[in-house]
């Protein structure tokens, strides 16, 4: 098989990965901040069970998640659904970095000191506009380092989604290396992985730059 | 006219009473100075008064207006719309500043009249111009907090504070965290805001300050008021012990 074979077979596991990645980003990101405000809830019991579920979500193998989302259904309820397969992996990933990110916003928000929403209080904010305006802009500058982490992780694991034979850039490797014999699909899907990554962090980087006009 | 009555506030803390049924009243155009050592109430009376504490007991008013009544031994709060409403009468000027670090400092000035007041922009923006200038601050008016002295910081928030049109103006130990010389600046615009009439509490450590500008001076000391009387008066000739032993401490230095 030649070079250029390779990368052609390859090819849709790259728009697989990207789908996967953006989808979960995107979702957990989103999630993540529901979470934030259950985990803090002043109902005893939500905040309860939101901590068992982050707790449950970083203390299992990410993959062993992935199939409990795929197979779980089937063995607890008996159902099989059609066409589940994607839906399990987005299931899986958005759950599981829904609650790291829940965890790195809740981090911002106790490092904004309370003098600010104080502040906000006696000049006559709401609630919601001190949180937007005022609280939300600090938390995004103060936690972008460690977000930036995350969805680096996040791009790398979006190979264990071949647990659940999800055609990847990394099954795609595994697959036609064996086949063919050959070591270089690994290093294709190495050198795609890098690049994004390197993609990821030079936008984040971009991002800190844009807000480090202020320092807090 | 009396802008400000509190009466009988007693506050809580777990077991630790801080404020034990303090009384203060404070009349339009004065200058009142709440003195006392460290733990004495003094900034918790004043966080009550500002809203950012609930009381245990006692009643709150700003010209008549209460924010915190007695009812069959219970204090209670006015309606969430009310208590708006009497927070438009009072501003706070913090000992940290607590400036927003990501707003210019005209925005700073100008965004709570315009989010809040609901200020023309351009009307809200000469007005913050109009307070900058008069705090000696006009041309930082681009720049951002981390980029300004303390003193310059508390004389933004001050303008801040100002640019609400409160009737009552609070500082919260408003140099405790400058050095001698930003002190002074500062203590120079509240003192000219004396002059102007602007009505103020002030708790401060500041005796000579106090002294000179304001014209009542309440001493606090372990939840209660001990002594209160004219400026010159409580400073300068104090009729209770624990006063005369405060201030002597302070000539002994």
């Amino acid at each position: 098989m030649s070079l250029t074979t390779m990368l052609a077979t390859m090819l849709p596991g790259v728009g697989r990965t990207c789908l996967l990645f953006f989808l979960t980003a995107v979702l957990s990101l989103i999630l993540g901040i529901f979470v934030m405000f259950l985990r803090q809830s002043r109902i005893k019991p939500v905040a309860a069970v939101t901590k068992i579920y982050i707790s449950v979500m970083r203390g299992t193998p990410l993959m062993l998640q992935l199939l409990v989302w795929y197979f779980g259904p089937f063995y607890l309820f008996g159902w099989s659904i059609r066409g589940y397969r994607f839906t399990a992996i987005l299931l899986g990933f958005v759950f599981n970095y829904a609650a790291y990110f829940a965890e790195i916003y809740r981090s911002g928000m106790g490092s904004v000191p309370v003098g600010q929403n104080e502040a906000a209080q006696v000049l006559g904010y709401s609630k919601g506009q001190a949180f937007i305006k005022i609280i939300l802009p600090q938390v995004v500058k103060r936690i972008l380092p460690a977000v930036t982490n995350e969805v680096i992780t996040l791009v790398k694991d979006t190979s264990l989604a071949f647990a659940l034979a999800y055609q990847d850039v990394f099954s795609l490797a595994k697959q036609i290396s064996a086949s063919q014999t050959s070591f270089m699909p690994f290093l294709i899907a190495g050198i795609f992985y890098y690049i994004m990554n390197y993609a990821v962090a030079f936008a984040m980087d971009r991002c800190e730059k844009a807000l480090s006009y202020y320092t807090i | 006219m009396t802008l400000l009555e509190m009466k009988g506030i007693h506050k809580s803390f777990g077991d630790l009473e801080v404020l034990k049924g303090v009384d203060l009243t404070v009349e339009k155009g004065h200058v009142v100075s709440v003195i006392g050592p460290s733990g004495g109430g003094k900034s918790t009376l004043l966080r009550c008064a500002t809203l950012l504490e609930t009381v245990d007991a006692g009643s709150i008013a700003y010209s008549g207006e209460y924010a915190v009544t007695m009812e069959s031994g219970r204090a209670v709060y006015a309606s969430p719309a009310a208590l708006k409403s009497v927070r438009r009468r009072f501003g706070l000027v913090f000992q940290n500043f607590n400036l927003f670090p990501h707003w210019s400092v005209l925005r700073n000035v100008m965004d709570a009249p315009v989010s809040v007041l609901k200020l023309p922009k351009a009307e809200a923006r000469d007005r913050a111009m109009g307070f900058l200038e008069k705090m000696g601050l006009a041309d930082k008016a681009g720049a951002y907090p981390c980029q300004l002295s303390g003193g310059q910081q508390q004389r933004v928030s001050i303008a801040r504070a100002l640019a609400m049109d409160p009737e009552i103006l609070f500082f919260d130990e408003p140099t405790s965290a400058l050095d001698p010389e930003l002190t002074v600046e500062v203590l120079r615009v509240i003192r000219s805001l004396a002059e102007e009439h602007m009505t103020m509490v002030v708790v401060t450590h500041e005796m000579s300050f106090a002294a000179k500008v304001s014209d009542h001076v309440a001493f606090m000391d372990g939840g209660v008021v001990v002594e209160s009387g004219p400026a010159a008066q409580v400073i300068s000739a104090p009729t209770q012990e624990r006063t005369r032993k405060f201030l002597e401490g302070f000539n002994q230095l």
